[in-house]
C-alpha cells in the first residue's frame, strides 16, 4: 500500500518547473498519471492481465475486497427471497409507542427489531442492499458511458475537438464534485432514485473522460497502432479494435473505485433528502437519514445501515486499490 | 510580487464572470423557469405573460444577462422563499457566513495541526506500527461518510455521555453581545468568557467531524511528500556534509515537502464546503452549509444563487491566498 490514491504527488506537466497547480489541475494530473499506468508492458512473454492476476491471487487485501464485493452483489440479488419479512409489511406496528418506545427492539423472528413504523429492520437492511447496488452500479455505468464517449471522441479525433471536450471536462473537474451533485439533484422537480443516479453519474463523467483520453493518446503513439495504420486498417477499426480495448484497463480499475465513491455520495444525497423519498424501496442512505430523529432512543437504526455502507465501500476500495497496484508498472518491482 | 498578485486578481475576475454566466444559465434552465417557481399552482397563460413582461423575461437573453449582472452587482438577488421566507437572500448569506467561517477555520486548523506532524512521523518511521496504523485509518476514513462520523460523535459525546451540547451554536437563554457573528471571537472581544466557552463547546463536535476529511488527505499527502523528499540527493548531501538532524529536517526536508501540502490545503477548502453542508445539518449548526442544505432540499433559488456565487468567489479568493503562500515558500515562482 505504498502508492495510494491521494498520496501520490502530482508531477507538474511543464517538466519540474515549479508552478502551483489549481484544484482542477491536480485532479487532471492525478487522472493522467492513472491513464498511462497499465499500458507499459515490461514483462515480455507474459500478458499484463496474467501477471497481474498472479500477484492478485496472493494479495490478501484484494481477496478481502473481492469477497466483500461478491457477498454484497449476491446478497443484493437474492435479498427479496431470503428476507424474512416483506419490506412494506408492519408486523411490529402494535409495539410502536410514539411516546415511550418509538422503535421496537429485537425479539424472536425479528433479529434486529423493527423501525419507527414497525417494519422488520433486518429485512429492510437486506433488501436495501439492492437499491444501494442499483444506484451505485447505474451511476457508475452511466458515468462510464458518458466518459467513454467523450474520451474516445477526444482521444481519437484530437485537434480542436479534443481541446473543446477537455476544456469542458476541466471546468467540471475544478468544481468540488459533491457540491456539483447536490446542485444537479436539486434541479429535479421531484426526487427519485433516478435523480440520484443522474447526479452521481454526471460528476463521474469528467473523470472517466479524462482517463480514457489519456490512455488513448498513449495508444496513438504505440507500435501496434502504427503497424495497423501501415497495414492500411481503416481509422475507425483502429480506434475501436486496437486503441479502445487496450485503453480500457485503467478505466475499469477506476470504475471499481468509483463504485465506492458513488455509494457514499448517494448516501450523502439521500441523507440531505435529495434521494428517493419512496420508503417502499429501502436504501441504506435513506434509512440513515430517517434514523436521525431517533439518535437518543435508537441509535442502532443508524448504526446498521451506516455499517453496511462502510463495509461495502471499503470492499470496493480495497479491491480497486489492489487492482491498480497490480496493473501499475511502477509498483511491480 | 505585486504584479503577480494583480495578475491573479484579474484572472479571478474572469473566472467569476464566467461563473455568473453559468449561474444565470442555470437559473434559466430550471424546470418551468422562474415564472413557474413564483406562480406555482396559480398559473394561467395571462398571468405568465404578465409576469414575464414584469420580470423582463420577454427580452433577448444578453439583455437579460446584463440586467442580472447589474442586479447582482447591487447585491439584489431577490427574496428567500424557504430558508428564511421574506428575508433578503444576500442578507441570509451574510448572517450565516461568520458561523461557517468559524467552523471551517477551526476544522482546518485541527486537520493541519494533526495531519502534518502525523504524516511526517509516519514517513520517518515507514513500515512501523504508527505508519501502518495511520495508513489503514486514513483508508477507512475514506469509506466512512462524513455525516456518519458526525452522527457517531453526536451520539457518544452529546447524547450518551452528555459531555457536549447536542446541537446549535449557543445555549438557549444565554445573552451574549454580538460583534462579528463568530461566537468564540465575540466572547473573547467582549470578555464574556462564559459565552466564549459556551460557543467553544458547541463548536468542538462539528469541527472535529468536519476536520476528518481534510485530515486524512493532508496526512496522506504529507507522508507521500516527505517520503519523496527523503530520497532526494540534496538530503543525502546535507547529511554527508554533517548538518545537524534538526537543520536537515526543518530546512531541507520539511520546507520542500510543504509545497504539495500547501496546495492540498488550499484544495480542501472547496471540499470543506460540501462537508459543511452535511455536518452543519447533523448538528443544526446555523451556518452557510445548513442554509445550502435547506435551499437544495426545498428549492430556494434566490438563496441558492447567492450561495453558489459566493462559494465560487470565496473559493477563488482562497486559491489566491494559497498562491501567495506558495510564492513565499518557493522563491522560484516569484521570478516567473
Amino acid at each position: 500500500m505504498s502508492e495510494d490514491r491521494d498520496g501520490r504527488t502530482p508531477t507538474p506537466p511543464d517538466g519540474g518547473r515549479a508552478r502551483r497547480p489549481s484544484y482542477g489541475q491536480v485532479r487532471r494530473d492525478r487522472i493522467d498519471a492513472l491513464a498511462t499506468a497499465g499500458t507499459v508492458d515490461d514483462e515480455p512473454g507474459v500478458s499484463l492481465i496474467r501477471s497481474a492476476w498472479k500477484r492478485l491471487r496472493r494479495n490478501p487485501i484484494f481477496l478481502l475486497g473481492a469477497a466483500i464485493t461478491l457477498a454484497f452483489i449476491v446478497l443484493a440479488i437474492i435479498s427479496p427471497w431470503i428476507a424474512p419479512w416483506d419490506v412494506t409489511a408492519r408486523p411490529l406496528l402494535d409495539q410502536v409507542r410514539p411516546q415511550t418506545n418509538p422503535v421496537p427492539g429485537p425479539e424472536p423472528g425479528h433479529l434486529l427489531g423493527g423501525d419507527d413504523r414497525g417494519r422488520d429492520l433486518f429485512s429492510r437492511l437486506l433488501v436495501g442492499s439492492r437499491q444501494t447496488l442499483i444506484v451505485g452500479v447505474f451511476a457508475t455505468l452511466f458515468g462510464l458511458a458518458g466518459g467513454i464517449t467523450l474520451g474516445t471522441v477526444a482521444g481519437a479525433i484530437g485537434g480542436w475537438v479534443d481541446s473543446l471536450v477537455m476544456r469542458i471536462v476541466d471546468v467540471m473537474l475544478s468544481v468540488p464534485s459533491l457540491l456539483l451533485a447536490f446542485t444537479i439533484a436539486s434541479l429535479a422537480r421531484s426526487p427519485s432514485q433516478w435523480t440520484l443516479i443522474v447526479a452521481i453519474a454526471v460528476i463521474q463523467v469528467p473523470i472517466f473522460a479524462r482517463l480514457l483520453r489519456g490512455s488513448m493518446l498513449a495508444q496513438r503513439g504505440s507500435d501496434h497502432v502504427l503497424a495497423a495504420r501501415s497495414l492500411g486498417v481503416r481509422p475507425r477499426a483502429i480506434v475501436f479494435r486496437h486503441m479502445l480495448p487496450n485503453s480500457l484497463g485503467p478505466v475499469i480499475v477506476q470504475a471499481t473505485l468509483s463504485l465506492a465513491v458513488a455509494i457514499i455520495d448517494a448516501a450523502a444525497l439521500s441523507f440531505l433528502g435529495l434521494g428517493n423519498p419512496d420508503q417502499r424501496q429501502p436504501e441504506w442512505g435513506q434509512m440513515l437519514g430517517l434514523a436521525q430523529k431517533y439518535i437518543s432512543e435508537a441509535p442502532h437504526l443508524a448504526f446498521y445501515p451506516a455499517g453496511c455502507i462502510i463495509v461495502v465501500a471499503l470492499g470496493f476500495t480495497l479491491m480497486g486499490e489492489s487492482l491498480r497496484e497490480a496493473l501499475d508498472p511502477k509498483t511491480r518491482r | 510580487m505585486i504584479r503577480f498578485v494583480v495578475r491573479r486578481l484579474l484572472q479571478m475576475c474572469v473566472v467569476v464572470l464566467v461563473l455568473s454566466m453559468l449561474v444565470f444559465a442555470w437559473l434559466r434552465s430550471l424546470p418551468g423557469g422562474p415564472v413557474s417557481a413564483i406562480l406555482g399552482e396559480r398559473q394561467t397563460p395571462e398571468r405568465r405573460a404578465a409576469l414575464e413582461a414584469a420580470l423582463g423575461l420577454d427580452q433577448p437573453l444578453p439583455v437579460q444577462y446584463l440586467k442580472f449582472l447589474e442586479r447582482a452587482l447591487q447585491g439584489n438577488f431577490g427574496v428567500s422563499t424557504k430558508v428564511l421566507p421574506g428575508e433578503d437572500a444576500l442578507q441570509v448569506f451574510l448572517d450565516r457566513l461568520p458561523a461557517t467561517i468559524e467552523l471551517s477555520f477551526v476544522a482546518m486548523v485541527l486537520a493541519i495541526a494533526l495531519g502534518i506532524p502525523l504524516g511526517y512521523l509516519a514517513a520517518r518511521r515507514r513500515g512501523s506500527v504508527i505508519d501502518n496504523g495511520a495508513v489503514i485509518f486514513s483508508l477507512v476514513g475514506i469509506a466512512v461518510p462524513v455525516f456518519f462520523t458526525a452522527f457517531l460523535l453526536k451520539y457518544f459525546f452529546a447524547v450518551e455521555w452528555n459531555l457536549l451540547p447536542v446541537s446549535g451554536r449557543q445555549s438557549t437563554g444565554l445573552d451574549a453581545t454580538r460583534i462579528t457573528g463568530m461566537f468564540v471571537l465575540d466572547g473573547i472581544l467582549t470578555r464574556e468568557w462564559d459565552a466564549a466557552w459556551d460557543a467553544i463547546k458547541h463548536l468542538i463536535l462539528p469541527a472535529v467531524a468536519l476536520a476528518t476529511i481534510p485530515f486524512a488527505v493532508i496526512f496522506r499527502i504529507t507522508r507521500a511528500a516527505v517520503l519523496d523528499v527523503l530520497d532526494e540527493d540534496y538530503v543525502r548531501t546535507a547529511e554527508a556534509k554533517g548538518l545537524t538532524t534538526r537543520v536537515i529536517r526543518a530546512r531541507h526536508v520539511l520546507r520542500n515537502a510543504m509545497l504539495p501540502v500547501v496546495t492540498t490545503i488550499g484544495l480542501q477548502i472547496g471540499g470543506l464546503l460540501a462537508g459543511a453542508v452535511l455536518t452543519e445539518t447533523v448538528f443544526s449548526f446555523r451556518g452557510v452549509g445548513d442554509a445550502l442544505a435547506t435551499a437544495f432540499r426545498d428549492k430556494d433559488y434566490p438563496v441558492l444563487q447567492v450561495l453558489i456565487l459566493a462559494a465560487a468567489v470565496i473559493y477563488v479568493l482562497v486559491n489566491l491566498l494559497v498562491d501567495i503562500a506558495y510564492a513565499v515558500i518557493d522563491p522560484r515562482i516569484r521570478t516567473r
